[in-house]
């Protein structure tokens, strides 16, 4: 099944490509057939990974080679697909979740009129994202890596005739061509410095490589993952792209696509390891994310931004762990497969409430919604126990992990992620509360009521995972054998035992919970949001001025340059090259006057030209 | 070779042919005007991809299909033609996009100061000598269509464009003449040279490569010929007839000027500059590579100032030029190679560009951009082509133009870092000059005025501009197709001008 690994790209573009060209004619069975090439595409993924498990460890990695994409020189780039624990793991994650959220997104959009279209950007997105993990070189990846972002794009301005939504839109596609500058720069130096630009190659090359260019590669790289993964800072637009429907916040935005810089790094392992200060950016960036993300958590009254602060950072855990090196690569991945499981249940989960509130996302307005919808709540709670990371849910597991790698690599590190558990255990309670506790604060002529079997059951799948993902991982699947030949692994040394971590980490989250849950479930929930609140809060609202400072340092001045250079080119260039404005304008003017002007001063110019010719023979001629 | 057909002569005659007949036969009916100039159009295209399929890219000899007359023996100048891997491909690009605009035009000549009949005719006579050009091997021959082919565009823009067209026909002329003269004077200067060196003048380039010129009379020379190309191409600060012109022509002739008829400027410079210049080239570099710069960040700056849609197109090209000059004067063969296939690439998405503007320009009756908003509400095929040729132009990987911005980045990067760096950052301000024009027409509610004006693609316009982004997209997943025809004639450029690709700086690959 190995080699016909070109199937899993293969089919979900043929998908989109149908429902696109096909038009309204597809409209009957769109959804169907986009729900079938990724169904497709997890089966063919499914038996890839049979076929390997049944492999010895060295024979698992396989390399299919599809054609030369580009050669010039030395530069030389194949399409070529890397089939390997790594990137078998992705490929079981996207199309798996993938395929649940394309089935729940049949009863989700039922009533859109172009429920067609947005199976088919489903479609190209699952594509795109398997090009990304499966390429064995970074050119390829480069390809999936902004296909994604258009498929982001597309399907965050999915309701185009919303400006917010078309603003958010090319917001996230701008912030992350500025990340894209990273990647871009990434190639360029490997191929400069290396001449190769294939992981195996790049990572080969690195042993021998100086730090110094190494520091600059992973930098460069860092900004690519910050962009795509929403990272301090280009995070911003994330949370604007909740604008798109809840289907695609859960497989774009919550387990996929923004995990895409935590796997680069990843790819790039070897690159990190001898490139320390880009390590200790990676950290930085990470750390400072997660807790960004968290405190704007705990601020958001829309559910969907206040999972969206969520991921912002649960995703600066995962960039923490990458940063860790041997350490953490593993968990840091482990936790984006658990995560890629509770979030995406949450997300639909949101959805589903949504659903049933006229597609209101205030939870003000929410309020004792378990007793309405009961699935929901449950699957939702699973979710909500896994990110919280009581043992025995898929959180625990990884997070727990990634807090004991990072005590060993400082007590600073170590803190900043206890303190992000408890920020996460605190928000992610008040979104608990605010939804399913505590009185009914439904609006006039709201009825909640649960969703349809397409919607609950992937949120029950999904909830399975939230509950027994980690466990399965770990105990059964055992992932650091699993994935060590790819990026290596060590045991974390020094920082506390794990008998004292695990019951810190635990009161920590129980602190964090419990503030949730006296303020939000057992105090009355104010149906408009309180304006006599302290800076802080008003600060979390505003996303830490992550906008405001954009607008006054970029766009603003932006703005002002492009028109003012408008001006300049009109007035001063256009002049300054013809001499003289004024002389040209009454050349021109002289010229337009006559009917037949351009044979005039065409033949005068020839007569001009041959004085020339004439002029020059004759002092050449003479020389 | 010895059987082959004379390819590149019939390439030149048919379209004129077809202008011919059009015109000897004063044909009446509009329509029977515009059958026959399509009719010549497709068969010139045909004829254009058999000879591509017969080139043979593994051959080493400099040109293929060569074709020699004698023309003024006197002053040892000959009608020859031939065709190495750039020309060949931008001949092709030529040969495809003339069927393409007169399709997608096919009413835009109507109700204009000219004819249908004069339109039909100056774009088949336009095309005759692009390809005469692209194929001229005589360097004055070449000089002579570069100067007769301001003559149909200039009516083209004039007779055929918007409100302020005939002032930007003027000054479209009076630069290109400009232009054209001070390479002229090169060209004689050359031919002294020449007549000094063999014994008796000559223009045939290939000849002329052989010439022994010390630095300093390189250096004049060279200016002659850099000033009329970077006019043409066109290079900051010479670019500011540019806007003007493809804003006031109609986006059939927009899409021939800026697509083709520009790329004679970035054509010029590796097929004379480079190999008979050497030495002024090294001399004038970081200016040159400073102007590129300039170029890609100022045009692409203006583009987003842009209130008109067809002059924010013109600057976009502003910016793709100042790439495609700085892959040229990187002197790598990903650099060279980059910028030969950017100028097919840039070719195509401007041309889908333009002419799917034109579509939404000839329904609404504006070129403001202010003037739309909500269109993908009321024709999303129309707005889903236009997002398409918008992320070909902002160089969306998949897309042809990726390959190509990647080769010219890559390959001046290895070379000059720093400038590769800042020229980078055009990346960025490419997503925002499509993406706010996508934003500002394609999304929203739609206006009482756009609901009621603007419509679906017809079946012509569709006919005319799928090709356009089915070649788009094969390129993007197979450049190769033109890059192996490419790239011998880099190597060989490479070999001319004594340059090397800088080795990998670390590690044993």
């Amino acid at each position: 099944m190995t080699a016909y690994a070109w199937l899993l790209v293969a089919l979900p573009l043929a998908g989109a490509a149908v429902l696109l060209l096909g038009g309204k004619r597809t409209n009957a069975w769109g959804h169907l057939l986009g729900t079938a090439m990724s169904l497709g595409a997890f089966a063919v993924g499914l038996a890839t990974f049979i076929e390997m498990l049944a492999k010895t460890e060295e024979e698992r990695e396989t390399t299919i080679h599809l054609w030369d994409w580009i050669v010039v020189g030395t530069f030389h780039v194949p399409v070529a697909f890397q089939i390997d624990q790594l990137s078998i793991s992705f490929v079981l994650l996207i199309t798996g979740v993938g395929s649940l959220i394309h089935i729940y997104s049949i009863g989700y959009m039922e009533h859109d009129e172009n429920r067609r279209k947005f199976f088919a950007y489903l479609n190209l997105f699952i594509a795109a994202m398997l090009v990304l993990v499966l390429a064995n070189n970074y050119m390829l990846l480069y390809v999936g890596w902004e296909g994604v972002g258009l498929a982001s794009y597309l399907l965050i301005g999915f309701w185009i005739h919303k400006p917010s939504a078309a603003t958010a839109a090319k917001k996230a596609f701008v912030v992350n061509r500025v990340g894209d500058i990273g990647l871009s720069l990434a190639v360029m130096l490997m191929f400069s410095a290396f001449g190769v630009v294939t992981f195996g190659e790049v990572n080969a090359a690195a042993e021998s490589a100086s730090t110094q260019t190494a520091t600059w590669i992973g930098l460069a790289l860092l900004l690519a993952a910050c962009g795509k993964s929403a990272q301090f800072p280009l995070q911003s637009w994330l949370l604007d792209a909740m604008e798109g429907p809840t289907p695609v916040s859960a497989l774009i935005h919550a387990a996929t696509m923004v995990t895409a810089g935590v796997y680069l790094i990843a790819r790039s392992h070897a690159i990190y390891e001898i490139a320390p200060i880009a390590q200790t950016a990676v950290i930085v960036i990470g750390g400072i994310t997660l807790l960004m993300g968290a405190i704007i958590g705990t601020a958001k009254d829309d559910i969907k931004k206040g999972l969206a602060g969520s991921t912002m950072s649960q995703i600066g855990y995962m960039i923490l762990g990458v940063g860790l090196g041997p350490v953490g690569y593993i968990f840091a991945l482990f936790h984006l497969i658990t995560h890629g499981f509770f979030k995406a249940g949450m997300f639909l989960g949101a959805g589903s409430v949504m659903h049933g509130m006229h597609d209101d996302v205030n939870m003000r307005h929410y309020g004792n919604l378990r007793t309405a919808m009961k699935i929901t709540y449950v699957t939702f709670g699973m979710g909500f126990l896994a990110i919280i990371g009581i043992p025995p849910f898929a959180g625990f597991w990884s997070k727990d992990e990634i807090i004991k790698a990072a005590f060993s690599h400082s007590t600073l590190t170590g803190v900043v992620t206890l303190i992000g558990a408890g920020i996460t255990a605190f928000y992610m309670t008040r979104m608990m509360a605010m939804t399913f506790f505590g009185t009914a604060r439904w609006q006039e002529g709201v009825h909640p009521h649960e969703s349809p079997k397409t919607m609950t059951v992937p949120m029950m799948i999904l909830s399975i995972g939230s509950a027994f993902g980690g466990m399965l991982l770990l105990f059964v699947g055992n992932i650091e054998h699993w994935l060590e030949p790819v990026v290596g692994f060590e045991h974390p040394h020094g920082g506390p035992e794990a008998s004292v971590l695990i019951p810190v980490t635990l009161t920590i989250v129980a602190i964090g919970a419990m503030m949730g849950w006296v303020q939000y479930a057992k105090r009355e929930v104010p149906v408009t949001a309180p304006t006599d609140v302290s800076v802080f809060t008003k600060a979390a609202r505003a996303d830490l001025y992550g906008d405001a400072f954009n607008e006054t340092v970029f766009m603003r001045p932006g703005q002002y340059l492009t028109r003012s250079l408008v001006y300049v080119d009109n007035k001063f260039v256009d002049g300054l090259v013809n001499g003289t404005a004024g002389l040209v304008g009454v050349v021109a003017a002289q010229l337009r006057k006559t009917q037949t002007g351009f044979t005039r001063s065409y033949a005068l110019l020839m007569v001009l030209g041959v004085v020339v010719i004439g002029a020059v023979v004759a002092i050449v001629g003479m020389a | 070779m010895n059987f082959s057909l004379p390819y590149l002569s019939l390439l030149i005659a048919l379209p004129t042919i077809g202008a011919a007949l059009i015109g000897i036969f004063r044909i009446k009916d509009e329509n029977q005007v515009r059958k026959v100039g399509v009719l010549f159009a497709i068969l010139t295209a045909a004829l254009a991809i058999l000879m591509a399929v017969n080139y043979d890219s593994n051959s080493y000899s400099a040109l293929q299909f060569v074709e020699k007359y004698n023309w003024i023996p006197a002053f040892g100048t000959s009608f020859a033609l031939g065709v190495d891997g750039i020309s060949l491909t931008l001949i092709v690009l030529a040969a495809i996009l003339v069927p393409v605009v007169l399709i997608a035009g096919w009413k835009e000549s109507e109700g204009q100061r000219g004819s249908v009949r004069q339109y039909v005719v100056l774009t088949l006579v336009t095309e005759a000598m692009m390809i005469g050009v692209f194929a001229a091997t005589d360097v004055f021959l070449f000089y002579v269509f570069f100067e007769a082919i301001l003559i149909p565009m200039y009516i083209l823009i004039g007779r055929f464009g918007g409100a302020r067209a005939s002032y930007a026909a003027v000054k479209f002329l009076l630069y290109s003449l400009v232009g054209g003269l001070l390479m002229l004077v090169s060209l004689i200067g050359l031919w002294v040279i020449s007549k000094e060196q063999f014994g008796a003048g000559t223009f045939d380039w290939i000849a002329l490569q052989d010439l022994q010129i010390d630095g300093t009379t390189q250096n004049w020379l060279f200016l002659g010929f850099f000033i009329a190309f970077a006019i043409k191409a066109p290079l900051f600060p010479f670019h500011t007839w540019l806007p003007d012109a493809a804003g006031e022509a109609t986006p059939g002739s927009a899409t021939l000027l800026v697509g083709v008829l520009d790329k004679i400027g970035t054509f010029g410079m590796i097929r004379y500059l480079l190999p008979l210049f050497p030495l002024a080239v090294d001399y004038f570099r970081p200016v040159i590579i400073v102007m590129c710069l300039i170029g890609i960040i100022y045009g692409a700056l203006l583009a987003i100032g842009q209130s008109d849609i067809k002059r924010l197109i013109a600057y976009t090209s502003v910016s793709h030029f100042g790439f495609i000059a700085l892959g040229i004067f990187a002197y790598t063969s990903q650099g060279l190679s980059g910028a030969s296939l950017y100028m097919i690439n840039h070719g195509f998405s401007t041309a889908a560009l333009f002419l799917i503007a034109g579509f939404l320009i000839s329904r609404r009756g504006s070129r403001f951009i202010e003037d739309f908003g909500g269109v993908a509400k009321v024709a999303p095929l129309l707005a889903g082509a236009f997002l398409l040729a918008g992320l070909s132009s902002l160089a969306l990987p998949g897309m042809s133009s990726f390959v190509s911005e990647f080769l010219v980045l890559t390959g001046t990067f290895t070379r000059y870092p720093v400038p590769a760096i800042i020229a980078t950052t055009g990346i960025v301000l490419a997503a925002l000059y499509i993406l706010l024009m996508i934003q500002r027409t394609m999304t929203g509610e739609p206006s009482e005025a756009v609901r009621n004006s603007v419509g679906e693609l017809n079946t012509r316009e569709k006919v005319a501009i799928a090709p356009v982004i089915a070649i788009i997209l094969v390129l993007g997943f197979f450049p190769q197709i033109v890059l192996n025809v490419v790239n011998p004639t880099i190597d060989r450029v490479m070999i001319l001008v004594g340059a090397t690709d800088p080795l990998p700086t670390q590690g044993e690959n």
